[in-house]
């Protein structure tokens, strides 16, 4: 029983140390964004608050805490006050199953560096996923605003769409892996990332990557231009903080999971595991806040037709020839 | 602890039941069915079955009511609105009797089946994608196949359904 309650201990302090941590590498992605997005159009971008601007999230934070917490007239209060704290939940649990990077040895003890390895976690990735697609549908219902609605639907249609492709991206990995395990699928990779061995599932992963996380140039939920903001139009304060916190980490999340599929995860020569996990995940943040500088935002049957004609049939594809090569 | 989760998610899914008959409005019905479909997922936690749980958890909870709730919001408004001014209660009686004899065969079957099972050890790998697989290809390989070909017919259904009408 003291050995249970250990267990429990040592995942709740893992939980809030983890939480903590990705909490403020998301904090400091929209910083980098921002920083990075005004370099690649040649201006500055903010560089005010704190030296070069390193204190700009924690102003933001502060004002978006402080605003006025409203609700629209008309909206279903509980849906629409449960839909963020849904989002950012599931944005934050996902991180529970990616191993950061190789066992630690710390006071005598080995201390694995992931929360929990759960035997089936990519699929629990996915459905978590496939969770949050409800807080942004619902989210944009209980507003009670047509650009929210058509926001939540563009969306969730979205989401739903493109989490064939990646599910299907994903399929090659296990089979490579031979497990649905994210800490099998990374020591998988010791002597060969899958990239080199995968190149069309990656690259299926990774558009389909942009248009789980609702990112130029697929981010027609959010298009100013015909919806205002989307979903999010109608939420204000913190609860629209809520949503931008999902929204970061779910890069922060997606890059994640390409570096744990394809880049060999925590593997490197040299540096530490977590550093090397680091590295890959943050140049794969540059490279979202790359293609948002450089890519003009598709039509919505373009993003459609994509989806379904040209990289579900290719993940189709690639499984059935990943499958004869592999017997 | 399997006790505790049991109570917490018991209660949780006939809570989600109830809410699912007593909604006014439908998409509150359809939240709480997730509520259900939430907690059964957790149950099959308890029960060592992972791969059954997440499966519940994306298919029900993540395509099937996200369908509902698509139809609910795209095709409903204004059927709900009539639906939730309308008097159901001529439906009342039938829907007693018939809700009655479920909930007494469900408790009959469960009864019986409580007398007769005795607890056993799981087997190893009890509940992982490996044994799931195993079984599905080799035991249960002709109702795969045949639910297989009933989502082939229900894609092809759907497509013919989609096509715009033609001109001639």
């Amino acid at each position: 029983m003291a050995n249970a309650w250990g267990i429990v201990a040592e995942a709740v302090v893992k939980s809030l140390l983890l939480s903590a941590l990705v909490l403020t590498a998301t904090a400091y992605v929209t910083l980098l964004e921002r920083r990075l997005l005004g370099r690649l159009q040649i201006r500055i971008g903010p560089d005010r608050v704190g030296p070069g601007g390193l204190l700009q999230p924690l102003a933001d934070a502060i004002k978006l805490i402080t605003k006025e917490d409203f609700i629209p007239a008309g909206a279903d209060r509980f849906v629409y006050l449960i839909c963020p704290v849904l989002v950012m939940a599931m944005a934050v649990f996902v991180w529970a199953v990616i191993p950061i990077g190789p066992s630690l040895d710390l006071f005598g003890t080995t201390i694995p560096l992931y929360v929990a390895d759960v035997n089936v976690a990519i699929l629990l990735i996915l459905g978590a996923s496939s969770l949050s697609v409800y807080g942004f549908i619902l989210g944009g219902w209980s507003s009670n605003s047509k650009y929210s609605l058509l926001g939540g639907l563009r969306s969730s249609a979205q989401i739903i769409s493109y989490e064939l492709t990646l599910a299907l991206a994903v399929i090659a990995v296990i089979m490579l892996a031979r497990s649905l395990s994210l800490v099998r699928i990374v020591e998988a990779q010791r002597d060969g990332w899958f990239i080199l061995r995968q190149p069309l599932a990656f690259l299926l992963f990774f558009v389909a990557a942009f248009a789980e996380t609702n990112r130029s140039p697929f981010d027609l939920p959010e298009a100013e231009q015909e919806l205002i903001a989307g979903y999010q139009t109608e939420y204000g304060g913190f609860k629209f903080g809520m949503f931008y916190v999902a929204e970061y980490l779910a890069i922060i999340t997606q890059s994640a999971l390409v570096t744990t599929l394809f880049l060999g995860g925590w593997h490197g020569p040299l540096l530490p595991g977590v550093v090397w996990f680091a590295l890959k995940t943050l140049l794969f943040v540059c490279v979202f806040v790359w293609v948002r500088a450089t890519l003009p935002r598709v039509r919505y049957d373009q993003l459609m037709g994509l989806g379904w004609k040209v990289l579900i049939p290719l993940g189709l594809v690639n499984i059935v020839i990943s499958a004869l090569l592999l017997i | 602890m399997e006790i505790i989760l049991f109570v917490i998610a018991g209660a949780l899914s006939l809570a989600g039941g109830v809410g699912v008959v007593a909604a006014r409005k439908l998409v509150h019905s359809a939240l709480s069915l997730l509520l259900v479909l939430g907690s059964l997922a957790v149950l099959y936690l308890t029960l060592a079955a992972e791969f059954v749980a997440v499966l519940q958890i994306i298919l029900y909870a993540g395509a099937i009511v996200v369908l509902f709730l698509f139809v609910i919001m795209l095709v409903l408004p204004r059927v709900s609105a009539r639906l939730a001014s309308s008097d159901a209660g001529s439906l009342r009686p039938i829907a007693f009797v018939f809700g009655g004899a479920l909930a007494a065969i469900l408790a009959f079957g469960a009864l019986r089946g409580m007398r007769q099972m005795t607890p056993q050890a799981l087997p190893a790998g009890f509940g992982s994608v490996e044994s799931i697989g195993r079984s599905l290809f080799t035991e249960f390989v002709l109702p795969f196949q045949i639910a297989s070909l009933l989502l082939l017919i229900g894609i092809i259904t759907a497509v013919v359904l989609g096509k715009a009408p033609s001109r001639s």
